[in-house]
C-alpha cells in the first residue's frame, strides 16, 4: 500500500463506514473512491470505520480523536468526512463518529474551520433524518461528483477558505450534490407540506449516474485485510443497475439503467485481482449476476485460468432457475455446502404483486438441479408485510419450503432447507413507498403463525428451519427509511442515550427508540404505518433518481392489482424516467433476454407479452408440482 | 514434490494478527508469489501449510517456522533446489514470498527438509525476550533471584472446564534479568515447551509482585537442549534482506 500523500495542495478526504471495519472495508463503494481520489493530484483519502463501544471508551477515557486506519490521522484534520450510508440504523453511528473526532453533531454549530461532512450510498436517497447533521448528501454513483467536489473544496482552500455558508452554496451548484441548510421543511398539521430551496438553488437534486462503467475498472487494487472480514473475496462488479422491476427493491429502482461492464474488462479485472490479492475466491457481484450477457463464457474462463492456483467463483446473487444453479454448479467444483435463492414471497399472487415473477416451478427446478449436483442445503429469502399480503400467502412461504424438501429428498436423506423471513420495509424512490409499512405486532404475528404452522406439524415439516429479522429492528428501519427531518432529533437523542451499533441485536433498543419519538412528539402510527395518499408530500420530493412521480404510482396501482411488469431491457421502454430524464441507456452486450428461467423476463413464458392469466393462479392447488420442468 | 522449511519474523504491528490470520496470510502470499504448493484432497481443498508452536496475539516473534510442499516445477526436487540460476532457488522464494508478505512478516531463511516430526512435537523449548516497565533493574534482579530459587511454582488453571494444578517451575530452563530499556528491563527466559508450551505472561503472574509485559518477543525455538542445542532453521541459512519494520 502506497502511503496516503498529505500536502497543501491536496483536499483530504476521510472516507467513513459507521459500521465496524469488519463490516465496512469490503464496500466496494468505498474502495471505488478511495482509489479515485488517491489518483488525482489534488486529493488524499483515508478510510475509518466505528469503533465498537470498547474502543470508543478507551478513546473518551485517553482523550484521543477517531482517527484513520491508514496512518492514523486525527479525523478532524482531514477536509471532508464522507460516511457511506448503505442501511438505516447506522444512523446513530454516525452521530458517535463525529462525536469521537470532535466535531460538532448538528451542522449549524460548527465553525468555519470544521471538516465538511458528507453522506453518501442508497440511503442518503432520503437524507433527511441526518439533515441537520450533513453539510451536504451526494445522490448517486460517486465516481465523477467526488472529483467535482475536490475541485470545488481546491479551490476554496486556495482562496484562504472562507465564511462556511458559502462553501455550502458552492457545494450546491455541483450536480447530485444537495445541501439541506439551503432547503426549508415547512409543516401543517403535524404533517410534511414540502421540502423548497430557502436562498438562490435548484428545486430539485437530481442523481448522478456514470455512463459507462467500461470507463470506471475500479477498484483496481483491491484492499487485502489483514484480519477476516465478511465477503474476505476478490469482489468484481459486473454491471450496476438492474431493471428487473422487482418493486420491494430500491436498488433496482434507483441505480437504472443497467449498465454492464464490457466482458473482456471483467476478466481482466478477475485476472490481475486474483494475481494481486492472492485470493482463491471472487465473487462476480451485481443484483442479478446470471442476468450478465455472456456469463457462462465470462465464468468459463475465470475458472480455466488457474494461473492462481485453485480459484472459485460465487455468484452472490443467484437467479432463481435451473440455468443459474448450472452455471454455479460449473463454477463450484467443491464445496458445494449451501445454495440461496430469493423467491420473496410464498404465492404466485403476492409475487405478482411484488413483481418478481419466479413461477414455483422455477425454485423447484433450481431446488432439484442444486440437490442433485451434491448441495446439500438450500437457503430461501422471503419478505413478510408486503402490500395486500394475507395469512394464506404468509403461509405459502413454509409450503414452497416443504415442497423443496421432498424435492431434495429424492436425492438425499436429510435436505436441509432454511427459510429467512425479513419483514417489509417501504423505501423511498419505488412504487411502495406509498405502502403503510405493517406495524411491530403485525410483523410479530406473522412470524408467530410460521413458527405455530411449524410446530402443528413437525413431522411434515422436517428439513424446514425458520429464521426471522427482529420485527422491532423492522420498525425502526422503517421510520429512518421514510422519516422527514423531524427524526433528526430522534436520532440524537437515541444516540444520547447510548444508543449505537443499532443494527447489532446486542445493542438495538427498542425503547430507546420509543422514548425519543414521544419526547419528539411523534408516533411510528404517523410516521411509519400509515398509508399514504397519492398527493401526499414526501420527504424526498426535492431530490430525484430519475423515476417519474406518475410513473411509480402507476406501478403503485398496477401492484395492488397484481399486475406483473416486464424488464425493460428486452422491451420497449415504460418511461421510467431514468433513461430519458439523463439522456442515457442501457449498456447490454446482448440484446436477447438470458436464456432458462422466466425470472421477471416474461419472454420465455409460454404466450409473451403479459403475463399468462393460467399463471395466476397456481395449477393443481394442493397436489405435487411436477419437478424439472420450467 | 519438495517439502520446505522457512522462518519468519513477525514483528510491530503485524503482531496483533492471529495466528488464525496469519495462516490466511500465508496461503494468500504464496499465490501472490506464484509459487505452486501442495493442496489436500477432498471436499473444501485447501493449502498444506503446518505451522509450529502458535504465537499469542500480540507477541512479537523472531523464530516462526511454516512447513509447505512446493508442488512447482522449478523447486519440485533436489536437483532443481541446487540449480544455478544467478540467484540461488532459495533466495528466489525469500524474495518473492517477502515481496508478497505485509509489512512486518519478513522470511529470513529457506532450506529443504525430510518430512519428520511435526515442529510441535520437535520443539522442546523456547526463548523469549520480555520488556518489563516501571521496574529498577535491582527489584527485577530480585524477582528473578525469587523464582529461581523456588523448588516449585504451583499455580492452579481452568483446562477444558476443569481445574488443574500445575507446577511451572520445571518448565523455567533458564531466566535473566539482560538488559534495560528506556522505560524499564529486558528479561530473557528459556521456556519449555512439553507436554505444553509455558507462556511467558503465566509465568510473569505467578510470582508476587506480579509483572505486566510491556512487549514479549519469541527469540529462538530449539528442537534440543543443552549447549549444542538447535533451532529447526538457523537464520540465516540465506542472506535475507533486512527486515521491513517501521518505527
Amino acid at each position: 500500500m502506497t502511503v496516503p500523500d498529505h500536502h497543501p495542495g491536496a483536499v483530504a478526504w476521510l472516507l467513513l463506514y459507521p459500521d465496524t471495519y469488519e463490516v465496512g472495508l469490503p464496500n466496494q463503494g468505498l474502495q471505488i473512491l478511495y482509489e479515485i481520489l488517491n489518483e488525482r493530484p489534488d486529493a488524499v483519502a483515508e478510510r475509518s470505520y466505528a469503533p465498537w463501544t470498547d474502543l470508543a471508551e478507551v478513546l473518551r477515557r485517553e482523550g484521543l480523536p477517531l482517527f484513520s486506519v491508514d496512518t492514523h490521522r486525527a479525523a478532524r484534520d482531514f477536509d471532508v468526512l464522507a460516511f457511506n450510508l448503505s442501511a438505516e440504523l447506522v444512523y446513530t453511528n454516525v452521530l458517535e463518529c463525529l462525536d469521537l473526532a470532535g466535531i460538532p453533531i448538528r451542522t449549524a454549530h460548527r465553525t468555519d474551520d470544521d471538516p465538511l461532512v458528507l453522506v453518501g450510498g442508497h440511503c442518503a436517497y432520503n437524507p433527511e433524518p441526518l439533515a441537520d447533521f450533513v453539510d451536504a448528501a451526494v445522490l448517486g454513483d460517486g465516481e465523477e461528483v467526488v472529483g467535482e467536489i475536490t475541485e470545488v473544496l481546491a479551490a476554496w482552500k486556495a482562496e484562504g477558505g472562507g465564511v462556511r455558508v458559502d462553501l455550502h452554496r458552492r457545494l450546491a451548484t455541483v450536480a447530485g450534490v444537495y445541501v439541506p441548510s439551503l432547503y426549508e421543511v415547512t409543516f401543517a398539521d403535524g404533517r410534511l407540506q414540502g421540502v423548497r430551496p430557502s436562498s438562490e438553488t435548484v428545486e430539485v437534486v437530481e442523481k448522478r449516474t456514470v455512463a459507462d462503467l467500461a470507463d470506471w475498472p475500479y477498484p483496481k487494487q483491491q484492499l487485502v485485510p489483514l484480519t477476516e472480514v465478511v465477503h474476505d473475496r476478490l469482489n468484481v462488479e459486473v454491471f450496476r443497475g438492474c431493471t428487473r422491476g422487482c418493486r420491494f427493491c430500491q436498488a433496482g429502482m434507483i441505480t437504472r439503467p443497467v449498465r454492464e461492464r464490457p466482458a473482456a474488462q471483467v476478466r481482466t479485472m478477475v485476472a490481475d485481482g486474483l494475481r494481486r490479492t492472492g485470493y482463491d475466491e471472487v465473487a462476480l457481484t451485481s443484483l442479478s449476476t446470471a442476468d450478465f450477457s455472456g456469463i457462462e463464457q465470462v465464468v468459463a474462463e475465470t475458472v480455466a485460468d488457474d494461473a492462481c492456483g485453485q480459484v472459485s467463483v460465487s455468484l452472490p446473487s443467484l437467479r432463481v432457475d435451473a440455468f443459474t444453479v448450472g452455471i454455479a454448479a460449473e463454477i463450484q467444483k467443491a464445496r458445494r455446502t449451501g445454495l440461496t435463492f430469493a423467491p420473496e414471497a410464498g404465492s404466485w399472487r403476492m409475487r405478482q404483486v411484488i413483481n418478481k415473477l419466479i413461477r414455483e416451478e422455477d425454485l423447484y427446478a433450481a431446488v432439484e438441479s442444486a440437490y442433485s449436483q451434491g448441495w446439500r442445503r438450500v437457503k430461501l429469502y422471503f419478505l413478510t408485510g408486503l402490500p395486500t399480503e394475507t395469512d394464506q400467502d404468509t403461509l405459502g412461504i413454509l409450503e414452497m419450503a416443504r415442497r423443496c424438501v421432498e424435492v431434495g429428498r429424492q436425492h438425499l436423506r436429510n435436505p436441509s432447507v432454511t427459510v429467512s423471513v425479513g419483514g417489509f420495509v417501504p423505501k423511498p424512490f419505488t412504487p411502495f413507498q406509498w405502502f403503510g409499512q405493517n406495524t411491530e405486532a403485525e410483523l410479530r404475528r406473522k412470524v408467530g403463525i410460521l413458527r405455530d404452522e411449524l410446530k402443528r406439524d413437525t413431522k411434515g415439516y422436517r428439513g424446514v428451519q425458520l429464521k426471522w429479522h427482529d420485527p422491532r429492528a423492522t420498525a425502526i428501519e422503517g421510520l429512518l427509511s421514510r422519516g422527514d427531518r423531524r427524526v433528526g432529533a430522534v436520532v440524537e437523542d437515541v444516540w444520547r442515550s447510548g444508543g449505537v451499533f443499532q443494527e447489532w441485536s446486542e445493542h438495538f433498543s427498542l425503547e430507546l427508540w420509543t422514548a425519543a419519538l414521544e419526547r419528539q412528539g411523534l408516533t411510528l402510527e404517523e410516521m411509519v404505518y400509515r398509508h399514504r395518499t397519492e398527493d401526499e408530500a414526501f420527504a424526498w420530493d426535492h431530490l430525484s433518481a430519475g423515476l417519474h412521480r406518475d410513473f411509480l404510482w402507476e406501478d403503485w396501482r398496477d401492484a395492488l392489482e397484481a399486475v406483473g411488469l416486464e424488464d425493460c431491457r428486452w422491451t420497449p421502454c415504460y418511461d421510467c424516467g431514468a433513461c430519458t430524464g439523463y439522456g442515457i441507456e442501457h449498456v447490454v452486450a446482448s440484446a436477447t433476454p438470458p436464456a432458462g428461467g422466466s425470472q421477471g423476463t416474461g419472454q420465455d413464458l409460454a404466450n409473451g407479452g403479459e403475463v399468462p392469466v393460467l399463471l395466476t393462479e397456481r395449477p393443481n392447488q394442493g397436489q405435487p408440482v411436477p419437478v424439472g420442468g420450467g | 514434490m519438495m517439502r520446505i522449511r522457512i522462518r519468519f519474523h513477525k514483528k510491530g504491528k503485524v503482531r496483533f494478527v492471529s495466528h488464525r490470520d496469519v495462516a490466511r496470510i500465508w496461503e494468500r502470499a504464496f499465490r501472490r508469489a506464484g509459487i505452486a504448493v501442495a493442496y489436500s484432497q477432498g471436499f473444501s481443498p485447501r493449502q498444506k501449510l503446518s505451522f509450529g508452536l502458535a504465537l499469542s496475539t500480540g507477541h512479537e516473534s523472531e523464530a516462526e517456522f511454516l512447513e509447505v510442499e512446493l508442488v512447482d516445477d522449478r523447486y519440485r526436487d533436489q536437483k532443481t533446489w541446487e540449480a544455478d540460476r544467478g540467484l540461488s532457488p532459495a533466495m528466489e522464494v525469500v524474495e518473492a514470498l517477502n515481496a508478497a508478505l505485509p509489512i512486518g512478516m519478513d522470511v529470513v531463511a529457506v532450506a529443504p527438509i525430510e518430512k519428520g516430526d511435526s515442529l510441535q512435537q520437535a520443539v522442546v523449548a523456547c526463548t523469549w525476550s520480555i520488556d518489563v516497565d516501571d521496574i529498577s533493574r535491582e527489584e527485577a534482579e530480585a524477582w528473578v533471584a525469587d523464582v529461581l530459587s523456588r523448588a516449585e511454582i504451583v499455580v492452579e488453571r481452568e483446562r477444558k472446564g476443569k481445574p488443574v494444578i500445575e507446577d511451572l517451575r520445571p518448565h523455567v530452563h533458564a531466566l535473566g534479568v539482560t538488559g534495560a530499556t528506556e522505560t524499564g528491563v529486558r528479561l530473557t527466559a528459556d521456556l519449555g515447551t512439553q507436554p505444553r508450551a509455558l507462556r511467558p505472561t503465566e509465568l510473569l503472574v505467578a510470582v508476587d509482585p506480579p509483572l505486566v509485559a510491556r512487549s514479549v518477543c519469541r527469540m529462538n525455538q530449539w528442537t534440543s537442549q543443552g549447549t549444542d542445542r538447535e533451532e529447526p532453521l538457523t537464520a540465516p541459512v540465506a542472506p535475507a534482506p533486512l527486515a521491513k519494520v517501521p518505527a
